[in-house]
């Protein structure tokens, strides 16, 4: 397990969401604390293709070892609640939310490192799925590239863990906050995960293509090919990777 | 615009090399998520810091540690570091942050450098035009040009270089213009097959503006390495990590002919391939009937007029 890295998801044309489903499982496997902001699907949503994976979620809250924002039920508790009490996601409420400090201060309250002498949990992890939809709630893509700023300061620098989160890629040139947020944090990024669907349209066999581009952002490196692009497919426990065009399906 | 391509030779290369690196004023290191500038920008805070530069950084997108990395000892003595990645937005209030936010820490930097030959460096502009007005940040740095020029006397701006690391993909072409015309020097960072190109494109006043190609790589110590001109080879290596795989392998049908299907096959004549049999057989006139013959029984409705053939016809 690298450390104090940021890894981003990204997909265009298609589903990337089967990347947050792997990565959720490989840290809690690796014994990682783990924080999980999850905004698009239901805890139980999450659980259930976790079994499939091999780690089960509802034992991973309970022994502290997930810490899980389910943001689809926590907003509505946002509006039921006192208004003095600070609450992660605070900015559903406010006409003029100029910053995703709440939701930062929440970040760094469950991966604050516990004190109890014994090193319970490997490096800690933020997972975010996914960051497109605070622009759709009405965040600016700076308020966003704020946010993962503090949170690359706490989680990667301060305690050398990992932050993986997803960002869609409409791929509508129009849609310049999305460009400005996918760009920004494709500069910050040691990792890129892009998944595309396939140029040619929907197949049963070949669900789309993942490309990977390996990325030192302030270290030469001398070894510049550091890209590579596979296509997949889905399958019910797990996705298979072959080189492009090698789809058993094909020969 | 003069483009030229460097392709000469050895001494004539390295004199090239100082006079397009002796950058002064407002110099905008332009890269992308493919090529990044980063280390670009620490080889030449490096270069300026051991030709006895004051460097101010100003450091916004890394920790400090990542940014000091790489660079010796002896170096980083000599860098003044102002950190805005660890609380740029003073969210933990600690009071520990800079003062008056990123556009007061830009401010005080211009206040503290002293006179005589500096090197400015800012990581990054980007990230300073998504949260400053793009008019304030470049009166800003005019400020900083100006203060520099009055402390110092006449040949004071051209003592002081700044180094702005741009995103390309970031902004668009109103502020990037913007910066364009307060720069005296671009750099546009680009490559291909594996080797990292910088096209330098330089204004001097009451000169035509230049535009130069260098090609070139970051070695470790963080040194520049300039070659001559772009890779040799223009064919992409094939990947050495995945192993050659024979797609005719574990097919279903066959893709292969044994000796005596070749045999048959080569000797196969097509049907409009016009070889001298066929030619002889054709002028020959063969036993065969010479012409044929067509045979016709007329119905009633029929009227045949042999003069006029059609004239049945209600035309």
């Amino acid at each position: 397990v690298t450390k104090g890295k940021l890894t981003l998801l990204c997909d265009a044309n298609t589903d990337g969401s089967f990347l947050v489903h792997h990565f959720l499982s490989f840290y809690l496997k690796a014994n990682c604390k783990v924080c999980f902001v999850a905004l698009i699907q239901s805890f139980s949503h999450y659980n259930i293709v976790g079994q499939k994976l091999g780690v089960s979620l509802t034992v991973a809250r309970e022994c502290g070892q997930l810490v899980f924002l389910e943001g689809l039920k926590s907003s509505v508790d946002v509006f039921f609640r006192a208004q003095a009490e600070p609450h992660p996601l605070q900015f559903l409420r406010e006409a003029n939310a100029e910053n995703l400090q709440p939701l930062y201060e929440f970040v760094r309250e469950a991966l604050k490192p516990v004190d109890d002498g014994e090193a319970a949990w490997r490096c800690p992890v933020l997972l975010v799925d996914d960051l497109s939809v605070l622009l759709s709630l009405g965040m600016g893509a700076v308020a966003v590239l704020d946010f993962i700023h503090y949170c690359r300061a706490t989680v990667c620098w301060e305690r050398k863990g990992n932050i993986v989160a997803l960002v869609h890629d409409s791929g509508d040139t129009e849609d310049e906050e999305n460009n400005i947020l996918l760009n920004g944090l494709s500069h910050q990024s040691h990792l890129i995960l892009r998944a595309e669907g396939l140029a040619t349209g929907f197949c049963r066999d070949v669900h789309g293509q993942l490309r990977i581009l390996w990325r030192t952002p302030s270290q030469p490196t001398t070894q510049r090919d550091q890209s590579l692009t596979y296509q997949y497919k889905i399958q019910d426990k797990s996705v298979s990777f072959f080189a492009k065009g090698m789809s058993p399906a094909v020969l | 615009v003069t483009p030229s391509e460097g392709a000469r030779g050895g001494t004539g290369r390295q004199l090239e090399m100082e006079s397009v690196l002796a950058l002064r004023g407002l110099v905008l290191l332009r890269d992308s998520v493919e090529w990044e500038g980063r280390s670009l920008l620490k080889a030449l805070i490096k270069k300026a810091a051991l030709g006895g530069e004051q460097v101010h950084i100003l450091g916004c997108e890394v920790s400090e540690e990542e940014f000091r990395a790489g660079f010796d000892s002896s170096v980083n003595s000599r860098l003044v570091y102002y950190d805005l990645f660890r609380d740029p937005l003073n969210w933990a209030q600690t009071g520990e942050a800079l003062p008056g936010g990123p556009l007061g820490a830009l401010q005080a930097m211009c206040e503290r450098t002293d006179p005589g030959p500096v090197t400015v460096a800012l990581d990054s502009l980007s990230w300073l035009l998504l949260r400053l007005p793009c008019a304030a940040l470049c009166q800003a740095l005019c400020a900083m040009s100006r203060r520099h020029a009055c402390r110092g006397g006449s040949l004071a701006a051209e003592q002081l270089c700044v180094l702005g690391l741009l995103h390309r993909e970031l902004h668009g072409p109103g502020p990037m213009g913007a910066l364009s015309s307060l720069a005296q020097t671009e750099v546009t960072l680009s490559g291909t097959a594996g080797q990292a190109s910088a096209h330098i494109l330089c204004r001097r006043p009451r000169q035509r503006p230049t535009l130069e190609t260098l090609w070139f790589s970051v070695l470790p110590d963080l040194s520049l390495d300039l070659q001559g001109g772009p890779p040799l080879e223009s064919q992409p290596h094939p990947d050495p990590h995945t192993p050659q795989v024979d797609p005719a392998s574990h097919l279903t049908f066959n893709l292969h002919l044994s000796k005596r299907e070749r045999e048959a096959k080569d000797s196969l004549t097509l049907p409009f391939q016009f070889s001298s049999e066929k030619q002889q057989a054709l002028l020959r006139p063969g036993p065969g009937p010479a012409t044929s013959r067509i045979f016709y029984e007329p119905d009633t409705f029929d009227d045949l007029d042999p003069e006029d053939p059609d004239g049945d016809l209600d035309v």
